[in-house]
C-alpha cells in the first residue's frame, strides 16, 4: 500500500541504523511514547538493529492499558444492564476489572458489540431507539475528534439514548509525570505521530526546553522510528534538546485546527487517573457543558469511585519505562494474553502483549536490561 | 490505539461540514470516511484515517523528505561529514 510498504524498506531501515552507529559515542535510554511504536519495534525488530549503547524504553501511550480499574467495573457495570447495549473498541473487552470483564458479560448474555468507529455506534443507537448505547470513548488525542463528533452529531440529531463513557488521556502532561519521577531514566522521546497529526506540536515545546530533552515527533513505520531515533540521537550528542518532526508527512507544527475545535466545543481537561501510574493533574478529558448530557457517568449514575490495583501486576513500572516486561515474575507463566493480569498483556499494543507474542522465546539480551 | 492508515479518496459526497464524507480505498478495499476534520481534502488525495475519521490529507512532497534525508546523511559518511 502507498505510504506504508515504502517506509517498511529493509535497506532504508538497515542504512539508518548504520547511521545511528556512525554517530552514537555513549549510552542513550530513549522512550516511545505510544504503544503503536512499540508494537512496530518489537514485530519488526528495530531494537535488534541499533547499536548496543541505545536502549529503548517503552512508554505508557497504550489507552487501553491505562484506563483505570475503576472505569472497566463502570463499563462491566452498565453493560451488564438490561436494555443496554454497550459498544466499545475490541481491545477494551478482554481488559480485567475487579470481578470480571466485558466479554465475560457477553458471554452471560449481556449486549457488548465491538465497533470500529464511534459513528457506528450512533448507528445502532438510532436503530435502537427503545434501549440504551453506550460507547467506551477511551483513547488519546488521536481518537478524540471521533468521540467529539459522534458527542456533536448526538445532540444533532437529538439522540436521547446515546451516551458516552469517557476515559480519554492527554500525553504531554503524562510525558512530563515521567520527566519528573525521582527514578526517570529518559534522555529523550519520540513523540507519538497521529497525537501531533491532531495537536500539531507546540505542547512540547516547554518541555523540551524545561527539562533539557529532545523530543522527535515520529511515524508508525520502521523507518519512520530509525530517522526518528538517528534524529533523537543528534540532538543529545550535540548537547541539543528541541522539538524536532520526522513525520512531516503527516504533522505540522499547528496540527489539525477543525479537529481541535470539535474537541474544545465538547471536553474540557480534567485529572484522570492513569492505570499503573497514579493521577496526574490535567492528563485527560471530560464531556464539558451541555455535551455533559452525554455522560455514561451521569445516566447511570456512577460518578466518583475509586479501586485499588491487583499488586503482583508490575504494568504501573513497565508504563514509565522503569521495567521491561520479561523482567516481570508472572510473565508468560501466570500472564498471558489469554488471562492477563494487567492491561499492558491485553491490549496488541501494550508492551507486555508486543513482547509475549514476539519475543517470548528469546533470552533478554544485554542492551535489554536496565541496570 | 493510535492507529492510522492512509487511504486514497475515490469520491465525496455531503455538503454539511459535519457529515462531509468519503469513499476511500485502502489497497481495494473500500470504506466510508468521515471527512470533516480535512475540508482540504479532494478526490484522489491521500488521507489518513483513525476509527472512520480523516485526520491529516499526506503531504506528497513531505512523504520523499525521509529518503532525501537519509540520502543526505548518506552523502555526508562518504565525505567523513557527519559529526560535524
Amino acid at each position: 500500500m502507498k505510504y506504508l510498504d515504502e517506509y517498511r524498506d529493509g535497506r532504508a531501515a538497515r542504512e539508518f541504523a548504520g547511521a545511528i552507529a556512525r554517530v552514537v559515542t555513549r549510552p542513550w535510554i530513549i522512550m516511545e511514547v505510544c504503544g503503536g511504536q512499540t508494537h512496530a519495534i518489537v514485530k519488526f525488530g528495530v531494537d535488534e538493529l541499533l547499536p548496543k549503547e541505545i536502549t529503548l524504553l517503552h512508554g505508557p501511550g497504550c489507552p487501553v492499558c491505562v484506563t483505570p480499574v475503576e472505569l472497566i467495573d463502570k463499563a462491566v457495570e452498565i453493560a451488564s444492564r438490561p436494555k443496554v447495549i454497550f459498544t466499545s473498541f475490541g481491545d477494551m473487552l478482554r481488559v480485567p476489572g475487579t470481578s470480571g470483564d466485558l466479554l465475560s458479560v457477553k458471554a452471560s448474555g449481556g449486549d457488548v458489540r465491538i465497533v470500529y468507529s464511534p459513528l457506528d455506534a450512533l448507528k445502532i443507537a438510532r436503530e435502537n431507539p427503545e434501549k440504551e448505547i453506550v460507547f467506551f470513548a477511551v483513547g488519546f488525542e488521536t481518537t478524540a475528534p471521533a468521540n467529539a463528533m459522534a458527542a456533536v452529531q448526538a445532540k444533532q440529531m437529538e439522540l436521547k439514548n446515546f451516551s458516552l463513557l469517557v476515559s480519554h488521556v492527554l500525553v504531554p502532561p503524562a510525558i512530563e509525570a515521567i520527566l519528573s519521577f525521582s527514578d526517570n531514566r529518559v534522555q529523550g522521546f519520540l513523540a507519538a505521530g497521529h497525537v501531533c497529526a491532531v495537536m500539531g506540536y507546540t505542547e512540547y515545546e516547554p518541555i523540551a526546553s524545561n527539562y533539557h530533552i529532545p523530543i522527535v515527533v515520529t511515524g508508525f513505520e520502521p523507518v519512520d522510528i530509525l530517522q526518528g531515533i538517528y534524529m533523537c540521537v543528534r540532538q543529545l550528542e550535540e548537547g541539543r534538546a528541541t522539538v524536532e518532526n520526522q513525520y512531516s508527512r503527516v504533522v505540522n507544527r499547528a496540527g489539525n485546527l477543525p479537529a481541535q475545535k470539535l474537541m474544545r466545543e465538547v471536553f474540557r481537561v480534567i485529572p484522570r487517573k492513569w492505570r499503573g501510574i497514579g493521577e496526574i493533574p490535567f492528563s485527560g478529558l471530560g464531556l464539558g457543558g451541555e455535551y455533559k448530557f452525554f455522560d455514561a457517568e451521569l445516566r447511570f449514575d456512577l460518578a466518583g469511585r475509586s479501586v485499588e490495583e491487583a499488586s503482583e501486576c508490575i504494568s504501573g513500572l513497565i508504563l514509565r519505562g522503569v521495567r521491561k516486561p520479561p523482567e516481570c515474575p508472572a510473565f508468560a507463566t501466570r500472564c498471558k494474553p489469554e488471562h492477563p493480569l494487567g492491561a499492558t498483556m491485553v491490549s496488541s499494543e501494550g508492551a507486555c502483549a508486543a513482547y509475549y507474542r514476539y519475543r517470548r522465546f528469546q533470552p533478554l539480551s544485554d542492551n535489554s536490561i536496565i541496570g | 490505539m493510535c492507529l492510522a492508515i492512509p487511504g486514497k479518496v475515490l469520491s465525496i459526497t455531503g455538503d454539511d461540514p459535519l457529515t462531509r464524507t468519503g469513499r476511500v480505498s485502502f489497497g481495494g478495499t473500500i470504506r466510508e470516511v468521515n471527512l470533516t476534520c480535512v475540508p482540504e481534502a479532494n478526490v484522489d488525495d491521500y488521507v489518513l484515517v483513525h476509527v472512520g475519521v480523516a485526520i491529516s490529507v499526506i503531504d506528497e512532497q513531505e512523504a520523499e523528505q525521509v529518503f532525501e534525508y537519509l540520502a543526505e546523511i548518506e552523502r555526508l559518511s562518504d565525505s567523513g561529514d557527519e559529526k560535524q
